[in-house]
């Protein structure tokens, strides 16, 4: 499992909102790439860690039964760079309520404090929203060893009425 | 709470705005959704959530963009509409002109159908019908 761009949730309301943060580092390939000379982690990665930061917070109301999916990013814009040694904080709100054809994100990225970027995504249940190619019965999006490192995570223990820890 | 059309129409432009990107001004009465406001049916979903969310009502799956006759064999051959698959859709649609469809009934042209004025029809009368 390599193309995770967040490094762990720090705050996890169920339904409602997640918080996950990702450290930059020289180590990633990449960046050696991404710009020759001026590292700086790409915008579309940024896009992805907040993807998958909603996907688990979409997914996890229904248990991760179904296939979330990310359908549309309705708006993103980007404010700053982000450079190796920065750690970003990627926020996911849903918007209005989590439904069986899919949900709305509201997303925001900071570092320091400082607004990142700013994100909408849309979020679809392949088989409840008419998927135009047929998929298979099993879940190619929340298989068994992502959802056994969910679980070791403790999702619930970061919920704002839990006392603050690790996960 | 009774809501005039020009507000419905308001409310029906920011919705679309948001979920298409397009400028307010290219969002007129007669501009369709698919063929002038660039709408994929991913942006059906998208529509519908911004309208409930608006107007606060729930719009019943198929009730606005009647995706359920497009998924099913009994209505759709060779990506064209049957003619129960035309009937159901003039079912549908009552307020919706189909006889140029009708000529060539092909799933993609479903999405031409559909023009913000049948919108802002179907909020007015779903507003209506709930009492008011």
């Amino acid at each position: 499992m390599r193309w995770i761009w967040i490094d762990k949730f720090v705050e996890f309301e169920s339904g409602r909102r997640a918080v996950a943060v990702k450290n930059v580092t020289l180590a990633e390939e990449h960046l050696h790439d991404h710009v020759p000379g001026y590292p700086v982690h790409p915008p579309t990665l940024m896009i992805e860690g907040l993807a998958q930061t909603a996907g688990v917070l979409v997914g996890e109301v229904f248990d991760f039964h179904e296939k979330v999916v990310l359908a549309k990013v309705t708006r993103a814009t980007f404010h700053r760079h982000v450079v190796p040694g920065d750690q970003i904080r990627l926020e996911a709100n849903v918007m209005g309520e989590v439904r069986p054809e899919g949900a709305s994100i509201e997303g925001r990225i900071t570092c320091n404090g400082h607004l990142v970027a700013e994100i909408e995504l849309m979020f679809a249940h392949l088989d409840q929203s008419r998927a135009p190619v047929e998929s298979s019965d099993e879940n190619f999006v929340f298989n068994e060893d992502f959802i056994r490192m969910l679980r070791m995570r403790h999702l619930s223990d970061l919920s704002k009425d839990a006392a603050p820890g690790d996960a | 709470m009774a809501l005039s059309r020009d507000e419905i129409m308001e409310k029906v432009r920011e919705a679309l705005v948001d979920a298409l990107g397009v400028d307010e001004d290219e969002v007129t009465p007669d501009a369709r959704i698919g063929g002038d406001l660039g709408a994929e049916s991913i942006d059906f979903l998208d529509i519908v959530f911004r309208l409930e969310k608006a107007f606060n009502i729930k719009i019943p799956r198929g009730d606005l963009f009647p995706d359920n006759i497009l998924t099913s064999d009994e209505y759709v051959q060779d990506g064209k509409l049957t003619p129960k698959g035309i009937e159901e859709l003039k079912a549908r649609l009552p307020y919706a002109d189909l006889a140029e469809f009708e000529k060539n009934p092909t799933v993609q042209d479903i999405a031409d159908l559909f023009t913000v004025d049948m919108i802002v029809g179907y909020i007015e009368a779903k507003l209506g019908g709930e009492g008011g």
